[in-house]
């Protein structure tokens, strides 16, 4: 009877635990899967074209997404101008000045915005921007992109320059710096490299965001010249492809996926060689 | 008046604008920092503003009244509430044990290195982004769905009493199933990478006791560093719930897109985002917009609490670790 009970308890001990090894292989698995699915179904229908050239009527086949990679670039750059100067200056506020119950106000603000789904940053952006405009357009759209970055820039930021020690702080401030240009010259600069790697972990982050853009940059076949003008973009672009009933049009939103994931991956695992292990993303 | 020394002033305001520069650059950077609550405040107003004529018409009834006739302009929301909570439930019934036996293996046997490197591919899962896993899920999920998961589901567990209407009817491929399949597989980084910390948290000392009294690694995880670990989980738990709950992409593109109540998880359903996502561009009139926003209004409700719960209990487990 023992005996049973110490083999059962043996066996329970190693099937569990090969379990949980199943578990991360099967979900390791998922990754690969996706990255080589797509590779295998958007490869060939990659080229120059695909680049450079406008989308094509159904029916032609070829064409491209230059329209859609031109918008993405420029919703993107759009985003980084409303992002990164409140990410930074409200980051090295919290490190650096707060008081308590403002930093408290900031944090929970911070918090509550990150847990802000995606599609109603999306109808905010639409509000403000897209109904007193009376039209979509990319500024909408980047704008909506650059409030989802806000949050974990600011979170990021502190915790970068947290990061530097308070030592350096106090040299700068012993030789007669003042604290502004301790800031400046001193704390942001030691922690550059992790900020700027997660500012641009943030945009690759927000590159692959789709729902806020569907109602505020819309969509367009055509190039958008300005930023005033409905948009195409990546994102959204694979969305309507893959929901029409089109074969080209499918196989153009498989390299367009490919081409995306690639863009965030490469993004992803870039930062995390400049960052070492300290990197975190969530 | 300019007699007197020019030295001596001229220091004073040269320190002074240095002060002034420490000044400047804390009123910059909390204007920042103000605008971050002020952004938040305004889009929750913006959402409320916005939702006036609904609120108005239909009350707070909206959110449980089983109605959508855009023609009518007659609206509420059950429907698309109901999907949303039933595919982030079903998520979570999937990813949940996945997750924790992942973060379990990570933590407890695989040795630092392996466990950075493979904690890395999982963290990449939650980079790729919702709409390639929508692509996924309409060309390989829906036909498998439709295909063996469905069929095999309905002869085995369909069969069961009680628990087996959760799987009749007809099978399209597109439905709360599979919309709850590509959510588990979307929100299970966010499951491992809170538990994976919360557990490495756990002191040294607990497994060691467990060990030394005799039990095996497996009784040591599971009737002691699970159990310590539980709170910080949990608060896991809740930030993918928080996640779930506000997809999009992935979920408008195989959860079938019909407003309607099913008992069976095989029939197709909506959400309240895949709703927003579809019809916002094609809302003629101003009660179905606001309606529309008034969904978003609900689900950021639903989101900030589900967050703050998430917060709170993530928390409370590493004040706790830390204090040991």
């Amino acid at each position: 009877m023992r005996g049973f009970t110490r083999v059962r308890r043996r066996v329970v001990n190693v099937v569990m635990l090969g379990l949980t090894a199943v578990a991360t292989g099967l979900t390791i698995a998922v990754l690969f899967f996706i990255l080589g699915y797509l590779a295998w179904k958007g490869g060939s229908s990659i080229n120059l074209a695909f680049f450079t050239e406008l989308p094509r009527p159904v029916g032609e086949a070829g064409g491209g997404m230059g329209n859609a990679i031109l918008g993405s670039a420029k919703m993107l750059g759009i985003a980084a101008c409303v992002g990164v100067p409140v990410g930074l200056l409200a980051g090295i506020y919290l490190s650096e000045f707060a008081s308590t119950p403002a930093a408290f106000a900031v944090r929970y603000a911070t918090d509550l915005l990150n847990g802000v789904p995606s599609i109603v940053i999306g109808i905010f952006a639409y509000t403000i921007l897209v109904l007193p405009m009376k039209h979509f357009s990319a500024l909408s759209g980047g704008v909506a992109l650059g409030i989802i970055m806000i949050p974990i820039a600011v979170r990021s930021t502190e915790g970068y320059l947290r990061a530097v020690p308070g030592s350096l702080r106090e040299a700068s401030l012993a030789l007669g710096a003042t604290r502004a240009s301790t800031i400046a010259r001193v704390v942001v600069p030691a922690a550059s490299r992790g900020i700027v790697t997660a500012l641009m972990l943030n945009l690759a982050r927000v590159a692959g965001e789709t729902a806020p853009l569907l109602f505020t940059a819309l969509n367009s076949q055509f190039w958008s010249p300005g930023v005033t003008q409905p948009t195409a973009s990546l994102p959204v672009m694979i969305f309507n492809y893959a929901i029409s009933p089109y074969e080209d049009w499918h196989r153009q939103a498989w390299a367009a996926g490919l081409v995306l994931l690639a863009l965030v991956l490469v993004a992803n695992l870039g930062a995390r060689a400049v960052l070492g292990s300290r990197a975190r993303t969530t | 008046m300019q007699s007197g020394p020019v030295t001596a002033p001229a220091r004073v305001s040269f320190i002074r604008r240095l002060r002034q520069g420490d000044q400047i650059a804390y009123l910059l950077t909390f204007a920042f920092a103000g605008l971050v609550v002020l952004v938040t405040a305004w889009l929750a107003w913006e959402l409320f503003a916005n939702s006036a004529l609904p609120r108005d018409k239909f009350g707070l009834p909206f959110v449980w009244t089983q109605a959508w006739d855009p023609v009518q302009g007659d609206f509420g929301a059950l429907g698309f509430v109901y999907g949303t909570i039933v595919t982030s439930v079903l998520a979570l019934v999937l990813a949940v044990p996945l997750g924790i036996a992942v973060s379990v293996f990570l933590s407890e046997l695989a040795p630092p290195k392996v466990s950075e490197a493979m904690a890395l591919l999982v963290d990449l899962l939650a980079a790729v982004p919702s709409v390639i896993y929508g692509l996924i899920g309409i060309y390989v999920l829906v036909p498998l769905v439709r295909d063996p998961i469905a069929p095999a589901l309905q002869a085995t567990v369909g069969r069961l009493p009680g628990i087996g209407r959760l799987f009749s009817g007809p099978v399209y491929g597109v439905g709360y199933l599979t919309a709850g399949l590509i959510l588990a597989i979307m929100v299970v980084p966010f499951i491992v990478s809170v538990s994976r910390e919360v557990l490495m948290a756990v002191p040294r000392e607990q497994r060691e006791a467990a060990l030394a009294l005799g039990s095996t690694q497996w009784e040591s995880t599971w009737n002691v560093v699970l159990p310590y670990a539980r709170v910080g989980i949990t608060g896991g738990v809740f930030l993918a719930l928080g996640r779930a709950l506000g997809e999009t992409m992935a979920v408008t593109m195989v959860i079938g897109n019909r407003p309607e109540l099913s008992g069976s998880l095989l029939a197709p359903g909506y959400s309240m985002a895949a709703v927003i996502a579809n019809e916002f561009t094609e809302a003629t009139t101003d009660l179905h917009l606001q309606a529309l926003i008034e969904i978003g209004l609900v689900l950021f409700l639903l989101t900030m609490v589900v967050n703050a719960l998430a917060q709170v209990m993530i928390l409370l487990t590493t004040s706790r670790a830390t204090s040991h």
